[in-house]
């Protein structure tokens, strides 16, 4: 039997944007892990019924953002939101959420108010660069992507360049490595995390529970 | 930030085992189930190597790796037998953060640089095994342990970090399974060499053998006896140390 005999409605699945640069994977193990329908999405045609997108994404800003804009998802993305879709971007995915990069020289979808400064050459030889490994945060108290968290929250993080927030209210985590950066970002209705949530164990998976609305 | 403390597992068809000098392999159990109890215990990264893919020639096992994938709630690393760029790409999309290179890294090591593109250098290990002689010269050894080439660990190291590696692990193929500690002097060569992290491995029976080795300049820490045995005849339990004690490592 197909039918939903409980009569619990099913959450529309979470779009994950597919333009070719992103460890897809991960993501969606995760997502199946805490019961969220998820959804592979590599047409921006395909986004138009989407509540919630994710927007993963490693590798350089300029060819990141390339891929966006080449195959329509910049347009597609601002269209959702606008209609008032969620929209999380992951670590580069979050850099390109904001104005610009240091990293490249095209425009971010300035969806927030900031731009990407790369980490400078610290006199701790300790501090390497890209900052990578597991890092506290400290989260805003009212941001709805901590809730729900027992301890305090860890992640894990691979980048070398941080945001830098126009409006300190747009700040809902911060972490520091060798200076104090913006960990989690959030604008109304776009959100986004500098570290990997697929891959920071229960603090994560929680995170992703709160983003695609398990916890309410 | 802490130091990344890292179980390295190593697999042969299918299960786990565990080696001395990288001889007497040891069965030690279930992937699968081990990657869940690690999970369990919130560890920071896991590091698998594969020693059968290459020698049997059947390359990286994908769909066991496919599985532990999708119960591997921390950053996973995965090397062995990796044959070409198809291999690389394959693992990525499985959900491998890192793909390890080590004989392959020296026999075609354009596809460090290829794979440093696709995902990055931080996606992009270079694992080097090293042979230290009864001369006190260390030697870099391939083929899981089978072929001691002409390179010194810290020129070729150097050579990997300018082809894209993001990571260097470094395992000491003398102090393999012996927990005696690891060869601190080729940790505080090699790291000076390098800007990028370098990843210790090979020796280690105690936190107190992990702060060695980031006071002699590692970056991160992994271990395989160390998290699989329990007491003096090592009876098989997978075990990591709390998260307080791991916050003082390197501290």
């Amino acid at each position: 039997m197909s039918e939903n005999i409980l009569d619990i409605p099913t959450p529309p699945p979470i779009a994950v944007i597919d333009y070719g640069h992103g460890n897809l994977g991960s993501i969606l193990n995760m997502l199946k892990k805490i019961g969220s329908p998820a959804k592979l999405i590599s047409d921006p045609k395909e986004l138009s019924d989407t509540r919630k997108m994710i927007l993963p994404g490693v590798g350089a800003f300029d060819s990141g953002m390339a891929a966006l804009e080449d195959r329509g998802f910049a347009t597609a993305i601002r269209e959702r939101i606008r209609l008032g879709a969620d929209l999380l971007g992951i670590c580069l995915g979050m850099q390109m959420l904001g104005e610009s990069s240091e990293e490249g020289s095209r425009s971010g979808l300035g969806l927030v108010q900031g731009r990407c400064r790369r980490f400078p050459a610290f006199g701790d030889k300790r501090l390497k660069i890209p900052h990578m490994g597991w890092t506290s945060v400290e989260v805003n108290p009212g941001s709805p992507l901590f809730e729900n968290m027992h301890a305090p929250p860890r992640f894990y993080f691979v980048h070398s360049y941080y945001m830098e927030c126009d409006r300190p209210n747009n700040v809902a985590a911060k972490a520091s490595y060798g200076l104090p950066y913006a960990a989690a970002v959030q604008a109304d209705n776009i959100y986004g995390v500098q570290f990997h949530p697929e891959k920071s164990h229960q603090f994560g998976m929680t995170l992703l529970r709160n983003f695609s609305g398990l916890n309410r | 930030m802490s130091v990344r403390v890292i179980p390295c597992l190593l697999l042969r068809n299918g299960g786990l085992v565990k080696s001395v000098g990288f001889k007497d392999h040891r069965y030690i159990g279930d992937p699968i189930n081990a990657v869940r109890i690690f999970n369990d215990k919130e560890v920071d990264e896991l590091v698998f190597l594969d020693i059968a893919a290459r020698p049997t020639g059947l390359g990286p096992n994908f769909d066991l790796l496919a599985d532990i994938a999708s119960e591997a709630f921390m950053p996973f690393a995965y090397g062995g037998g990796i044959r070409d760029f198809a291999d690389v790409r394959r693992l990525y999309s499985l959900g491998v953060e890192k793909v390890i290179l080590n004989t392959i890294a020296h026999e075609d090591p354009d596809l460090v640089a290829r794979s440093a593109e696709l995902a990055g250098s931080s996606g992009v290990v270079v694992s080097m095994d090293v042979k230290r002689s009864r001369f006190g010269r260390y030697n870099v050894v391939t083929r899981c342990g089978t072929r001691e080439l002409a390179e010194d660990p810290v020129a070729y190291s150097a050579r990997m970090e300018a082809r894209g590696a993001g990571e260097i692990i470094l395992n000491s193929i003398n102090q393999d399974g012996t927990m005696e500690g690891y060869d601190l002097e080729l940790v505080r060569r090699v790291s000076e060499a390098v800007t990028v992290p370098v990843v210790a491995l090979g020796g280690a029976g105690s936190v107190q053998h992990l702060n060695e080795a980031v006071r002699a300049g590692a970056s991160a820490v992994a271990a395989g006896s160390m998290f699989v045995f329990h007491g003096r005849h090592r009876a098989i339990l997978i075990t990591y140390p709390d998260r307080e004690q791991l916050n003082g490592v390197g501290q």
